[in-house]
């Protein structure tokens, strides 16, 4: 397994995720003589893990189960342990599609945080492309290269621990695209600029106050670049569900047997044929919204170097 | 290996993408071809060997010309007004008429300087705030200074343009929810993917870029072929087509019991489909929607589509040399080739036969007209236990009916239905606002992960599948029931 390759099955040294129902999952890093511990009981990773097919279902020493998953970053994502604020794959999938990565692009990226959408990225460009990603915190850049050892994913990313805005990406005229998640993007455009290839270059910055999206854009047309656009992307997520609503007794007509309006039995009747007239009930399927969902995340600026 | 020099250049057969302002056309690069867009007649010939993203005037003669520079109109400090509460729109505060600008137009004067007239020659400009006079130079601008961006294709301009102008050959699918699938459903180099799609082939452009060349896909198609007009424009290089298959979807359930032939293949009359896979690149594709027939009202969006424009988003001409006239005289040789078509054809079905029969794909994307369900049940039979799957759908309730089938089917878990929001805004000092227009609807998608089926023994009791799968909703026990 890697984070940009499937593997079949479960090996010594994988980082693999394990479901155990509803949203409810973590990573663990397989190892032998290890075990972990689930609300279901232990897994042995010698016997339980190693050598079984991944999507495989582990019956854990309590009785429940669990499935063990490949990893992959929209998972990782779910799973990571957060150093920062992280990019959530909705955002990640609009910028990488803005962006135009695909397998050989180059790209660089900062700050690094907790290597979210690093991990996207580094999905996207390869085998032959290559992400350059800085961080001005020591200790965070030193995790991510930690992580993308562990993930196996090291011959595709270099991170740096440095400034972006004091001194840019390292790399001068070849990146296919710059992505900024940073307090004062403004400051890193001109870095950015340089970094980026001669012509077509593309390049996002993700703020999440206005104030700080306008400084970013004016910058962006200071330094030439052109196409500039903004947009916010939030996702919906339905509960599927079905709903049972009662009828309500509005009585009967002084003689008239028969029901009025509502008539449930009836062929007109629109909607879903479950109807139960003797506990007065109307079933139906419904994809309910959640109770609460993310309003915002934070505003993506796009921009062509010309 | 991509191209990483000072940019890609634009070469003659190419598929192109005319871009101005937020209005996208793509067209096939060809020599002394009029080409119309956005109100305009021209020829591309002066384009060929530019590098993408140049920026072209159209001349008088209908040539391109390469805009010089970025001239910015007057920038210094005019005189404005403070609000509007005096000025009245009585129509005749232009002085030029119609007649005058045609004449202005007509001597060739360039788009910059008639706006410039415009200005002088209005009544209540100096009265306007500086915010409306900006507005107002933007308008003429953009009405008299016709300028084109020829770009490079790519998924972020086709599905853009897609939506904006054709949306009901890709089932409203908006290049956002695109986004998506192409994310959760982790396409990288080296997948083995299956795509089923009926959006002319802009899902599947889309996942051989995500791709890169590397893995392979097998394309399912419903009736005689696969349609792939949209995936031409991309402009992959031939190899990227050696690893891509199809197979019929008419013929899964006999691949599934085991039970397929190659005696009847869906497209014996091949060259039917053939020719109708070019002229569905040619004319508008009639697509028989069977969801909706009303056109799409045309409003006035940030990318309104002109409705006196043609309606056609492509204009490609037939690719020669692969399609042979059938004559009448030569009849033996017709016949021997007719031969060698259907042995290659029925090679191929069995190759994709045979690389679907490994059960071992490493991703399923359907985005089509059909009902996803009965797609869903079928296809992923094919993908390998711990891949992702994504199902997108025009409309939610199918998706409703798919996620309970999946579940009385088990194998999957993480099932998630969802769409997504997007909002444009526009950015400038002191008027930064969402946009006037949004979409109102991209689609929706249904997304999980595969696990290994217990076939045999019951998967999970739905119960269990509840204590898998399903929240505990501790309130609502009265009206909610979990399915």
């Amino acid at each position: 397994m890697s984070f940009v390759e499937y593997g079949d099955t479960i090996k010594d040294g994988d980082t693999a995720i394990v479901f155990l129902g509803h949203e409810s999952m973590f990573p663990v890093k397989v190892q032998h003589g290890t075990v972990t511990q689930t609300k279901y009981g232990v897994i042995r990773h010698s016997t339980d893990l190693i050598g079984k097919k991944y999507g495989s279902k582990v019956t854990c020493s309590k009785g429940g189960w669990v499935f063990i998953l490949h990893p992959t970053p929209e998972l990782w994502t779910m799973n990571l342990p957060h150093r920062t604020q992280i990019l959530y794959s909705t955002d990640i999938s609009i910028i990488t599609m803005m962006l135009e990565l695909k397998p050989g692009s180059i790209v660089c990226e900062s700050g690094t945080g907790s290597g979210s959408l690093s991990h996207a990225l580094i999905r996207t460009v390869a085998p032959t492309g290559h992400l350059y990603t800085v961080e001005f915190h020591q200790q965070r850049a030193e995790k991510a290269r930690e992580e993308f050892r562990e993930h196996r994913v090291e011959h595709l990313v270099t991170v740096t621990n440095q400034d972006v805005c004091k001194n840019g990406f390292g790399v001068s005229n070849i990146a296919d695209a710059v992505f900024l998640d940073i307090p004062s993007p403004w400051e890193a455009i001109g870095h950015a600029k340089s970094a980026l290839k001669a012509e077509g270059g593309r390049i996002c910055s993700f703020s999440p106050c206005i104030e700080q999206v306008q400084r970013t854009c004016l910058a962006m047309e200071e330094y030439g670049f052109t196409e500039i656009n903004t947009l916010e992307i939030l996702l919906r997520v339905y509960n599927v569900r079905t709903i049972s609503l009662q009828i309500p007794d509005l009585g009967k007509a002084a003689e008239d047997n028969s029901s009025t309006g509502f008539d449930s039995s009836s062929p007109s009747h629109q909607g879903s044929p479950c109807t139960n007239l003797q506990q007065g009930t109307v079933q139906f399927k419904s994809g309910v919204p959640l109770r609460e969902v993310v309003g915002h995340t934070g505003y993506l600026t796009f921009a062509t170097k010309s | 290996a991509m191209e990483s020099g000072p940019g890609a250049r634009i070469r003659e057969g190419d598929c192109a993408v005319l871009k101005r302002d937020e209005v996208f056309k793509a067209v096939s690069v060809l020599r002394r071809r009029k080409i119309i867009f956005e109100k305009q007649w021209f020829y591309l010939d002066n384009a060929i060997g530019h590098i993408y993203g140049t920026t072209f005037e159209v001349t008088s003669g209908g040539n391109l010309q390469p805009k010089q520079g970025v001239e910015e109109t007057t920038t210094e400090t005019k005189e404005a007004g403070t609000d509007n509460r005096n000025i009245v729109d009585d129509g005749k505060s232009q002085k030029l008429t119609h007649d005058d600008i045609k004449a202005l137009k007509d001597k060739g004067i360039k788009g910059q300087e008639i706006v410039q007239q415009l200005i002088e020659n209005s009544t209540t400009f100096r009265d306007k705030t500086e915010f409306a006079q900006d507005k107002y130079i933007k308008k003429k601008k953009k009405k008299y200074e016709a300028v084109i961006t020829i770009v490079k294709p790519s998924t972020r301009i086709l599905s853009t343009m897609y939506y904006a102008r054709e949306p009901g050959k890709i089932n409203h699918l908006r290049y956002d929810t695109l986004a998506q699938m192409l994310t959760l459903g982790n396409i990288h180099a080296g997948n083995k993917m299956i795509v089923m799609e009926t959006c002319s082939g802009l899902v599947l452009g889309a996942v051989m870029e995500r791709m890169g060349g590397y893995g392979s896909i097998i394309q399912m198609y419903p009736g005689g072929g696969p349609v792939r007009a949209a995936t031409s424009c991309f402009g992959f290089p031939k190899a990227f087509f050696d690893n891509l298959h199809e197979f019929p979807l008419s013929k899964v359930q006999s691949l599934l019991s085991g039970t397929l032939t190659t005696e009847t293949l869906p497209a014996d009359s091949e060259d039917n489909a053939l020719v109708e896979e070019e002229s569905n690149g040619l004319a508008e594709e009639k697509q028989p929607s069977l969801q909706e027939t009303e056109e799409e009202p045309t409003t006035e969006t940030a990318m309104e589509i002109n409705p006196t424009e043609e309606q056609d988003t492509m204009d490609i001409i037939a690719e020669d040399g692969e399609f042979k006239e059938n004559k009448e005289k030569e009849n033996k040789e017709n016949v021997r080739e007719k031969q060698m078509k259907q042995w290659e054809r029925r090679k191929k079905l069995l190759e994709a036969a045979a690389l679907l029969r490994e059960k071992n794909a490493d991703g399923l994307i359907v985005a089509s007209k059909f009902h996803p369900t009965p797609l869903l049940l079928s296809l992923l039979e094919f993908v390998a236990p711990s891949r992702p799957f994504v199902v997108y759908c025009q409309y939610k309730e199918p998706l409703l009916e798919c996620y309970t089938k999946l579940r009385e089917r088990g194998g999957v878990i993480n099932l998630k239905l969802s769409e997504t929001w997007l909002r444009n805004y526009q950015v400038l000092p002191d008027r930064s606002h969402p946009k006037l227009t949004m979409s109102g609807g991209g689609g929706y998608l249904l997304s999980g992960i595969t696990v290994v089926l217990d076939k045999g023994k019951p998967d999970c009791s739905n119960s269990e599948a509840l204590k898998m799968e399903e929240p505990s909703s501790k309130r609502c026990k009265l009206q909610d029931l979990p399915c």
